[in-house]
């Protein structure tokens, strides 16, 4: 929900910055598309968190126990995509870092499941963030849990007696569980239980049945904590957010501009009630979110040409007397062979390879996909294939094709009892 | 038509490039507003759709050299592993910067070492305080590499914490690209396709200097009018355009017809196009073996298409083979009783029949036969008696090698092999021509 806000907000925000340029000071305007933009798409560094206070609080206790009291621990922040996971333990951990224990002592791995594919390179990314690569040097150990003890021990024999505390992080938390055995999984969790040196586990998943996906002895290790960030605002929330979103900070430069824009800002919050009808003062952003709801498959029908279009209302007709069962090429143009001998008047009756390289495009523009991988031993005709539109999409796309010609709508919208 | 304005480029270039993209300067000026100015960040990653040929690739080049902002462009059919990918964007980074002099080789095996070879390229470079581009044209082939490469594309921004924006270029719509769990859901941009006045105008712009703009507007008029309804790809209609042009000038430079005869000129042109769409269109011959017969000026008929040169000169048993073949692949065998004896019975027609007439074999292909009853077909056809020499069965194979008959089955099938007719009823009658005898027979079987 929040990209969504993010989204229309900067395209409404674009298109905004040309209209004032002529009222306002362009430098004016161009500071506050940088902190505008900062805001929104470096959000994941700077932004702020709304709404999760409790959660802020016991990942903030957690995670002091472990740097300040030397307790391992482990936990999983669960929540959809754009909740505000990552968010919420950069603040975290830029809290902590305001403490000068914390910040001299604190050691941070950070994993994320789309780069670490596998465990040997999760362990060479490891040792890397930990700046172990020397110490390491050319060792060959036995096994991955061999490699991570030593690590630890590393650390240790640095010059202190008690070692420093480390934090794993793992984004995409999800995607670590489908590894060979889940060894990494296995062996963080056996430290965080067992160790010497204070070590937290913390995984960012966007999979609620993330636990089931764990295998038994690497859930056992597991401490169970959850924090979940399910984000349910109402629409005085969303408003509120939304104004805070877009005002300008306090120390902005030209204070008059910026109480200008404040005031905007506000009144488009309170007319945002209204956004759902077309009224001037919000049409930016009205426009924004219509541009954000397009229905995509409508848009490439709608730029078919008419060939491509009959061959789709062919597989239409085909859809409806044979119940959704798959087609091929040779039944389509027999379907549309007996259009253009009953109906059609404005169409040249083409012949069967031109209408098979129009078929072939729609193949290409994935409208229509085929059941089965293509091989040499079937003749492309008789390929079966899945129309991927249903009717009342193509009846919408229809509505809107330009210059369709009249035999064809009618042909679409008939019914086959002349079959 | 509105004006290409912003602030942080000079209106110069900006008028430029509005002169190279006509018809897209609406997307131009939505692509130019969510850029921002240089420094600014912007969305970590763009998803532009559209139709084939509608601009995407074109306009998207011409934005980043006119207004040279520091970007990559790779082609993701190009490069169809993850591994030669990234090495090609960094190769091309390496090249962006004016302090490498010399390209030196990189490895790059997996999307980790890409992301840290990343941040020191970028570091060391002059690209600190501009937005970088990666451009990724046809990304539809992203979902054939690792599964992690298009989500971790999507969050480069993030994942390198630089001021990088991935675009994505391609024919297909988002739904289609979405992985199973979600991911960073990039801003979508739709490339609307050309309407036809669109497709005029832009036809129209590259007309040779020695005709008048009305002569060729003219000419264009008719080349929409036969081809707009079966395609509307600006690059097919140009070179059919560029192709023809010189047959349609033709009655003008023989002095035939005036410029403005626009009834002879379409009468001397509009044959000419009919075959097009039969031959060229379909690259059945190549444009070069055209431009040959134009000049020529031969008859259409010499022409040899890619398709005439399946028909192959079969010795002939092989024919009567096939012919047998395609009669045992398309007839159900309850009919066989009746066509091929000589003394045959009425067959009643089960309710399980009578349900499924609809559905004639000629639509569903054909379905595989055994060896017996392709022999007893033969046998039955050819007038002489055959006998089943190892000569017959070798032309069997033969026909399997020609792929005119296909193997169903694996080849060790101990109740012997299986096979299906690969042939198109053309073929067939074109071979049964040579037999007027077996015509009558052909019209019998092959009826409903």
């Amino acid at each position: 929900m929040l990209s969504f806000l993010f989204k229309v907000k900067i395209s409404a925000m674009s298109k905004r910055k040309s209209k004032e340029s002529s009222s306002a000071n362009g430098e004016c305007i161009s500071q506050v598309q940088r902190i505008l933009r900062e805001r929104f798409c470096h959000h994941h560094a700077t932004g702020k968190p709304f709404g999760i206070e409790h959660q802020y609080r016991h990942l903030l206790e957690l995670l002091k126990r472990t740097t300040v009291h030397g307790e391992s621990n482990s936990a999983l922040i669960i929540g959809p995509r754009g909740s505000g996971k990552t968010m919420l333990l950069n603040h975290v951990l830029k809290e902590l870092m305001e403490i000068k224990q914390i910040r001299e002592n604190l050691l941070e791995v950070h994993l994320n499941g789309l780069l670490q594919t596998n465990d040997k390179v999760a362990l060479k990314e490891i040792t890397r963030q930990l700046h172990l690569e020397n110490v390491v040097g050319d060792k060959v150990f036995g096994s991955f849990a061999e490699n991570l003890a030593f690590l630890l021990e590393a650390l240790r024999k640095g010059d202190r007696t008690s070692s420093c505390p480390v934090l794993f992080i793992l984004d995409e938390f999800d995607l670590f569980v489908h590894h060979k055995n889940q060894t990494l999984l296995y062996n963080l969790f056996d430290i965080s239980q067992s160790a010497q040196t204070p070590v937290t586990v913390i995984g960012l998943t966007c999979r609620q049945d993330i636990l089931e996906l764990l295998e038994k002895r690497v859930k056992s290790r597991f401490s169970h904590r959850q924090i979940y960030l399910m984000n349910s605002f109402d629409f005085k929330q969303y408003i509120k957010i939304f104004k805070e979103q877009l005002s300008l900070p306090a120390e902005f430069l030209d204070e008059s501009f910026a109480q200008k824009w404040n005031n905007n800002v506000q009144m488009l919050a309170l007319s945002n009630v209204t956004v759902h009808h077309p009224l001037i003062t919000a049409s930016d952003l009205h426009e924004a979110s219509k541009q954000y709801r397009m229905d995509s498959k409508a848009n490439i029908v709608h730029g078919l040409s008419v060939l491509e279009i009959c061959l789709i209302i062919a597989m239409k007709h085909l859809n409806d007397v044979y119940e959704g069962e798959p087609f091929n090429f040779q039944m389509v143009y027999n379907e549309f062979q007996k259009f253009m001998q009953r109906k059609a008047h404005c169409m040249y009756n083409f012949e069967k390879p031109v209408v098979m390289k129009a078929f072939e495009h729609l193949l290409q523009l994935e409208l229509v996909k085929p059941i089965e991988r293509p091989s040499v031993r079937a003749q492309r005709e008789y390929l079966l294939m899945k129309l991927l539109l249903d009717n009342n999409q193509i009846m919408d796309a229809l509505q809107a094709y330009p210059n369709c010609p009249t035999d064809v709508k009618q042909w679409a919208t008939s019914s086959l009892s002349w079959l | 038509m509105p004006n290409l304005e912003h602030p942080a480029y000079p209106a110069a270039t900006l008028l430029r490039l509005e002169s190279l993209v006509p018809c897209r300067e609406s997307q131009v000026s939505m692509l130019l507003s969510i850029f921002g100015e240089r420094q600014q960040f912007t969305f970590p990653s763009i998803f532009i759709y559209g139709h084939t040929s509608s601009g995407k690739t074109y306009v998207m080049q011409t934005l980043l050299n006119t207004l040279q902002l520091p970007h990559v462009f790779v082609n993701c059919v190009e490069y169809f592993t993850s591994r030669l990918l990234l090495e090609e964007i960094l190769i091309q980074l390496q090249n962006c910067s004016f302090e490498t002099k010399h390209a030196s080789h990189v490895l790059c095996d997996t999307f980790n070492d890409f992301v840290r070879m990343f941040k020191q390229a970028v570091t060391s470079q002059d690209l600190q305080d501009q937005t970088l581009y990666i451009v990724l044209d046809r990304a539809e082939q992203l979902r054939e590499m690792e599964a992690n490469i298009l989500p971790a594309f999507l969050r480069l921004q993030e994942l390198t914490d630089r001021n990088v924006t991935v675009v994505l270029l391609s024919e297909i719509v988002w739904e289609l690209f979405r992985p199973s769990t979600g991911c960073f859901e990039p801003f979508t941009l739709y490339f609307p396709d050309y309407s036809i006045g669109h497709l005029q105008k832009i036809l129209s712009h590259n007309h040779p200097p020695e005709y008048s703009a009305d002569f060729y507007a003219a000419y264009i008029n008719i080349l929409l009018g036969v081809f707009y309804m079966v395609c509307r790809d600006l690059k097919e209609l140009q070179h059919l355009a560029a192709l023809n042009f010189s047959k349609y000038c033709e009655p003008v430079v023989r002095g035939e017809a005036n410029e403005r005869d626009t009834r002879k000129l379409w009468k001397n042109i509009e044959p000419h196009l009919k075959k097009a769409m039969q031959t060229v269109y379909l690259r059945e011959i190549s444009s070069s073996q055209w431009e040959r017969l134009q000049r020529d000026d031969g008859e259409p008929g010499q022409l040899k298409g890619l398709s005439a040169h399946a028909h192959v000169e079969l010795p002939y048993y092989s024919k009567f083979l096939l012919i047998a073949a395609y009669l045992a692949s398309y007839n159900p065998v309850r009919t066989d009783k009746r066509f091929f004896l000589k003394h045959h019975g009425k067959i009643k027609k089960t309710n399980f029949m009578k349900k499924h007439e609809k559905t004639s074999n000629h639509l569903l292909g054909p379905k595989p036969f055994p060896l017996d009853r392709l022999l007893a077909i033969l046998y039955s056809i050819v007038d002489n008696r055959v006998a089943p020499t190892a000569n017959i069965f070798s032309q069997i194979t033969s026909l399997v090698t020609l792929q005119l008959l296909s193997l169903v089955g694996h080849n060790d099938q101990l109740d012997g092999p299986r096979y299906k007719c690969t042939v198109s009823l053309d073929f067939i009658r074109a071979i049964a021509r040579f037999f007027s005898l077996l015509h009558l027979k052909e019209g019998q079987s092959i009826g409903p």
